[in-house]
């Protein structure tokens, strides 16, 4: 009887273990087909698109499409770009976005049901329904800088940046995990005398890791995958970010080996940082129920 | 040693002065990510800047799928260069808009240009291309002599019955996936470049060329409802697939997927790899006459320019044999003029590609002239791929000239 049961469980274990191995083969195939397809001249690419040989590394396999890649484009500028561009937003993003849902959870004043009702509304605004106002907006407003005052933000990193720190999203996902967090430990540091800074800088964020992780991901996704703002506002090549750049790889006749290589060179960075963040980022999913 | 200060100030001084002299003018291309479609521009430009002391042309290239709407976006901010390149059915729209000017150059330099390259709006000129566009049927003349089929010419056209006998002919064969590749898997500015004129050789149009003011008839009138019907019946009768992949539409012809491919003079030279016998035959007579779309890109003057006469003396200066010859060379586009053509290595006389210059100044009829074809562009490519899945032909002509003329109302008839 014990041994039926042993039994039993190894064979549930090995259907999930099946099950979990088919899913993950099921979301790494575009990868490995991505990678595998940089590899190839376009004619063998094309040939192998229909069969098994598309995610094996076989047949005229070189790395003459990233050569390409880089020959077509400024690659490394797209990608510095981008990653400047997200890293800064990211950052600044988590720092505003985390004082505002602190100061709409821990600090008592008068309208901050209303003010937080009216942001998170803004989550129903999709970016398309602001981009023109926003852009004659960034055209006109004054810069003081090495040069003195200049008015317009065109072509700089700033009007990539600026416009995307503050989000309603970003916000709300910290007043959830603020609201969870014990009032205990911030109603013993007001009484011990810390000032509302020194709770959110010694208290609140350090206790924040997983949304931090979370929000952090979520934005870096977002900017990272910017086209059509820095489409609008980036004339100069010099400022244009990765997903701007991966137009250059479509002319009349698509070299669909140096496309795939272009994006298995982008897609480096985003896969980085989500390694690099991904406990923190599946302990809140587990504790918040947010799903990216 | 006080003479050497004073002649080396003299020098910094003339040579300060002269760089100031020379205004700048800025430049938005298509191009980026094409390396030789780059490097030709870029000796125009520095060919220009040497070759005088006025003008200094600065260049900014975009990728061609997001340049329109990074015109756009500029024209909104305020931002637009000197300069600009446009997409020849596109450049009423960009001028009725007020993005550009007319380009007043020395029209006599442009007199022998294929009809296709000037951009003509409202009577006045507003660019002129430095190279056209054709499509044509692209076969084999091996294909040809096993189906037992006649070589059609642009004085003798294959008629309806004549195209669809060759269309039976391959099909029966059984040497083929599909008799024709009309190139489905090539959406947007493809749709009406290419297969508008179709609609027209039957008789039809996307609008009334005569007013501008209404597509009723001529989207939807007799000639219009025998193109739908003709258009369904090669995905429905199996001559053609209603659905291709990219990968499929650069290399099925290649791979003897198709007996006929509807293909551009662009994609002429990679089949010719493929196949030294190819062979391209003019558009298929379809009643009205054979036509084909014109009108590639072309060279123009944002009407905030402060400096249009140095623009215009840019375009001019762009304007010579040598470029159209190198951009021909280089991108297999059709050069503007016979003595062009003659410098080029497929379009001269005996060239693999002669043909093309042929048919472009034959067949070729520019995409209907109005602000309004953008939109109508778009509603015509949406017809014919809901035509093409099998819809109701009358009733979606009737919603696309509704949709045409709604939106020619709602923009006050473009200025018609």
């Amino acid at each position: 009887m014990a041994m039926i049961s042993a039994d039993n469980r190894g064979l549930r274990l090995a259907t999930r273990y099946a099950v979990l191995v088919l899913i993950a083969l099921i979301f790494i195939f575009p990868l490995v087909f991505m990678v595998m397809s940089s590899l190839k001249p376009d004619q063998q690419l094309l040939q192998d698109s229909g069969s098994l040989r598309a995610f094996l590394p076989v047949g005229d396999i070189s790395l003459s499409n990233y050569f390409a890649a880089f020959q077509r484009a400024p690659v490394g500028t797209f990608v510095f770009n981008s990653v400047l561009v997200t890293g800064v937003t990211v950052v600044l993003s988590l720092l505003v976005c985390s004082a505002a849902a602190f100061a709409f959870v821990f600090v008592g004043w008068k309208g901050r049901d209303v003010l937080l009702s009216i942001l998170l509304a803004t989550l129903i605004l999709p970016f398309e329904t602001i981009a023109i106002p926003l852009l004659m907006m960034v055209a006109h407003l004054p810069w003081l800088g090495m040069d003195g005052l200049t008015w317009g933000w065109l072509n700089s990193y700033r009007v990539q940046i600026v416009p995307f720190i503050a989000d309603g999203l970003t916000v709300f996902l910290f007043v959830q995990y603020f609201k969870d967090l014990p009032g205990e430990l911030i109603e013993a540091a007001r009484v011990e005398g810390a000032s509302w800074f020194q709770i959110y800088r010694r208290i609140v964020m350090p206790l924040s890791g997983p949304i931090l992780a979370t929000a952090a991901i979520l934005k870096f996704l977002v900017m990272y995958n910017q086209y059509l703002w820095p489409l609008m506002v980036t004339q100069a090549e010099g400022y244009r970010p990765v997903m701007v750049g991966l137009q250059y790889f479509f002319q009349l006749n698509v070299a669909w080996g140096e496309v795939m290589a272009y994006l298995s060179l982008i897609t480096v960075p985003v896969l980085a940082f989500y390694l690099y963040l991904q406990k923190a980022f599946i302990a809140s999913i587990a504790s918040t129920g947010v799903k990216g | 040693m006080k003479m050497f200060t004073v002649a080396a100030s003299a020098a910094i001084l003339a040579w300060a002065s002269a760089a100031e002299a020379q205004q700048t003018l800025t430049m938005w291309y298509h191009g980026a990510g094409n390396e030789v479609e780059s490097k030709i521009i870029n000796q125009i430009i520095a060919d220009f800047n040497g070759s005088q002391s006025d003008w200094k042309v600065e260049l900014q290239s975009f990728p061609q799928a997001a340049y329109n709407d990074s015109v756009v976006a500029g024209a909104l901010a305020g931002n637009l260069p000197d300069i600009l390149d446009v997409d020849g059915p596109v450049m009423p729209n960009w001028a009725w808009a007020g993005y550009m000017q007319p380009l007043k150059i020395d029209e006599s330099k442009i007199a022998d240009f294929l009809p296709g390259t000037k951009g003509i709006w409202n009577g006045q000129l507003y660019s002129i291309g430095l190279w056209d566009a054709a499509v044509a049927l692209v076969t084999r003349q091996s294909y040809l002599d096993e189906l037992g089929l006649r070589t059609p010419t642009l004085e003798q056209p294959w008629t309806k019955d004549e195209f669809m006998a060759a269309l039976d002919a391959a099909k029966a064969s059984g040497k083929f996936e599909y008799a024709f590749d009309p190139g489905m898997a090539w959406t947007g500015e493809w749709y009406p470049y290419a297969f508008s004129p179709f609609l027209q050789s039957f008789g039809g149009d996307i609008v009334d060329r005569s007013t501008y003011k209404t597509a009723e008839g001529a989207l939807n009138g007799e000639a219009a409802l025998a193109f739908g019907e003709w258009w369904q019946s090669l995905f429905k009768n199996g001559y053609a697939p209603a659905t291709q992949d990219p990968a499929d539409r650069d290399g099925g012809f290649a791979a003897g997927k198709y007996a006929f491919s509807w293909n551009g003079n662009w994609a002429a030279l990679n089949t010719l790899k493929a196949f030294p016998d190819t062979v391209f035959l003019p558009a298929p007579d379809f009643g009205n006459g054979p036509k084909i779309g014109a009108a590639s890109w072309q060279f123009g003057i944002s009407a905030s320019s402060k400096h249009p006469e140095g623009a215009a003396a840019f375009i001019e200066f762009a304007l010579q044999d040598k470029y159209l010859a190198a951009f021909s060379d280089g991108i297999g586009l059709i050069p503007p003029t016979k003595t062009a053509a003659a410098m080029t290595e497929h379009y001269k006389p005996g060239g693999a590609m002669e043909v093309f210059f042929g048919l472009s100044a034959a067949q070729a009829l520019v995409r209907p002239v109005t602000p309004g074809y953008v939109v109508q562009a778009k509603v015509f490519e949406k017809a014919l791929a809901d035509i093409a899945s099998g819809a109701d032909v009358a009733a979606t002509l009737d919603a696309a000239v509704d949709e045409i003329n709604a939106d020619i109302e709602k923009n006050g008839g473009y200025g018609h």
